[in-house]
């Protein structure tokens, strides 16, 4: 994975040609309100650049976590990769083909889980098989549908609605969902952030379980440093907003399958930790001098 | 009742004792009460003439209800006619003139919602239909179907046309971005993602906007037929002409219960589609 983001540029050599996902000196900018009738109202604002010259290379089989200061541009990076919100400046390759938009080679897992209230457990899941194959047959869809509920340990909860269900239960769903398509590359956005620690905690079990499995491309937004660790290869550590990039890219060597009990007594661990925690503290203290600064 | 005795009381098993003090029952109770005191004050009221001359005591409208809800349905003549007729005639004309109005309102709701093109269109139109009284709709309909079946019904589907409409456009213009995204994530087409997902979520504002429309369709319907012949309308001003009170009552009676059914069976779809959400 390449290291060069300092600066932001990239140069040749250090592009993988085994990447899965290459993001080159994508910038984002969000077009602020002009025009006379928002000027009349006071409401006109100027562009705002929300990420700026971000590259880095995702080898296939990793899992990735990015992590930043709120409002960083973590969301809006991701919703880039999966194909939801068009690209400002720079490229991202999928198997080194152009992103154009969303498509089934991704699934996404939400942060408020965005299951459909008036689909039972079984039917959410169906709606995503048979929107990505309509042609499936009922056999195999069935078969894809029973797989991924126990694979979630939802067994028995199939006829639930989602209301019926805990927070935790339903971001299972959410999980189940979004591998039920057989994506080459799973996206989660700070999927456990809505929940308590403990749930919290047995979900992050989960997805270890689960990843070992699988081992398929993960990007994950986290706020959490224990998370991250937990879960990550690599770790991707953003500076604040606004022109946010890539600070750091932190590898985690830690074999697999890994524990919470154990993890924490790797020689390397504390020390990665903290390095995480000084950088999120000083990124985060600049953004509330900021504010605090803007406001005088 | 004191806290302590509340929460006390929650503990106690099923019984007599829970039954007595359950909430239902003391509405129930509270409600029975009441009810007893105002038929009281009005049979009371009546015979030592506290009201206008002629006002009926509330034993003789009750005795009126009864006879006119037990013998619904004979026909003396088209000014006698048994009040179910009259009813019937009524739910008829609401039933037409609503179920063209959703016919027309879903769809063009759903269509204006998804665009804004259509709706920055359309909305003029709507602003400055919906404050319209539906009786000002009213010779206009007289003079273009010179029939007052139709035009009772044209004045019911241009009066309960509007709720529908904009609450259909309003919950498919606010269908959640999340569900969307879902839809786009898996690359649904336009059509899957209008019906299996637009459409669904924005059920619950558009049962709301149906059970408005129905609630003013009804609402409508009494004020239309004063002036077209037939129905509960023409009933009530009937006897108005006959300066006899009581039916008068009795009408209003059983508009109200009818208007109370139809809109319970309204707030018992809006839960079956709610699945959790509220509103
Ligand atoms: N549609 C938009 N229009 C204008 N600005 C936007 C839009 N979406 C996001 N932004 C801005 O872009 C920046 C990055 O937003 P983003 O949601 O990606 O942050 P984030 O890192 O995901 O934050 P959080 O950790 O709080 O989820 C923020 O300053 C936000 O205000
Ligand atoms: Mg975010």
């Amino acid at each position: 994975m390449s290291l060069a983001t300092m600066d932001g540029a990239i140069s040749e050599e250090q592009r993988s040609p085994s990447a899965q996902v290459s993001i080159r000196n994508v910038t984002k900018v969000f077009p602020g309100k002009k025009g006379f009738f928002n000027k009349l109202t006071g409401k006109a604002s100027s562009n705002f650049t929300a990420i700026e010259e971000i590259s880095m290379e995702i080898e296939p089989n990793t899992f990735v976590t990015i992590i930043g200061p709120s409002g960083c541009g973590k969301s809006t990076l991701l919703n880039m990769i999966a194909g939801l919100m068009p690209i400002t400046g720079g490229d991202i390759l999928l198997n080194g083909e152009p992103i154009t938009g969303p498509g089934p080679d991704r699934g996404m897992v939400f942060q408020n889980y965005a299951l459909m209230p008036w689909m039972t457990v079984a039917e959410n899941i169906r709606f995503a098989v048979e929107t990505v194959d309509p042609k499936i047959s009922a056999k195999r869809r069935d078969r894809i549908i029973k797989e991924h509920i126990q694979l979630v340990g939802l067994t028995g909860a199939e006829k639930k609605h989602p209301h019926e269900l805990s927070g935790g239960m339903r971001q299972r769903v959410g999980i189940a969902r979004a591998l039920a398509i057989n994506p080459q590359i799973l996206l989660m956005d700070e999927p456990f952030g809505a929940l308590d620690a403990l749930t919290r905690g047995f979900l992050q079990d989960e997805i270890e379980r689960i990843w070992e499995q699988q081992r398929k491309t993960v990007i994950m937004i986290t706020h959490s440093i224990e998370e991250a660790l937990l879960l990550s290869d690599r770790i991707v550590m953003m500076t604040r907003g606004p022109a946010a990039r890539v600070d750091e890219i932190l590898e985690i060597p830690f074999p697999r399958p890994r524990n919470r009990e154990t993890i924490e007594q790797y020689p390397a661990y504390s020390g990665l930790k903290a390095e995480m925690e000084r950088h999120l503290f000083r990124e985060t203290r600049a953004v509330e001098e900021a504010r605090i600064g803007g406001k005088k | 009742m004191t806290v302590s005795e509340a929460s006390t009381g929650s503990l106690i098993p099923e019984g007599r004792d829970s039954l007595l003090k359950s909430e239902g029952f003391r509405a129930f109770a509270l409600f029975m009460l009441s009810l007893g005191l105002f038929l009281l004050f009005w049979e009371v009221g009546a015979r030592s003439g506290w009201f206008a001359k002629g006002m009926p005591t509330a034993s003789k409208t009750l005795e009126e209800f009864w006879w006119w809800t037990t013998n619904p349905f004979f026909r003396n003549g088209p000014n006698d006619l048994g009040i179910g007729w009259n009813l019937l005639v009524s739910l008829r004309r609401v039933a037409i003139g609503y179920l063209l109005a959703s016919v027309v309102a879903v769809p063009l709701g759903i269509l204006i919602g998804i665009s804004p093109i259509a709706y920055k269109a359309f909305n003029p139109y709507v602003q400055l239909l919906k404050p319209v009284s539906p009786l000002a709709w009213l010779p206009l309909g007289l003079y273009i179907f010179r029939d007052s079946e139709l035009t009772g019904v044209f004045i019911i589907f241009i009066s309960s046309i509007w709720p529908t409409l904009i609450n259909t456009a309003f919950g498919v213009a606010g269908v959640d971005k999340d569900y969307l995204d879902v839809a786009n994530t898996l690359g649904a087409s336009r059509m899957r993602t209008i019906f299996k997902v637009i459409i669904p979520a924005a059920l619950p504002n558009i049962v709301s906007g149906l059970r408005v429309s129905m609630g003013i369709a009804w609402l409508v319907i009494v004020a239309a037929e004063m002036l077209l012949g037939t129905g509960l309308g023409y009933f009530i001003w009937n006897e108005w002409n006959n300066l006899y009170i009581p039916n008068i009552l009795v009408a209003i009676l059983v508009i109200g219960l009818v208007g109370l059914l139809l809109d319970n069976i309204f707030a018992f779809l809006e839960k079956a589609v709610a699945f959790g959400r509220n509103s």
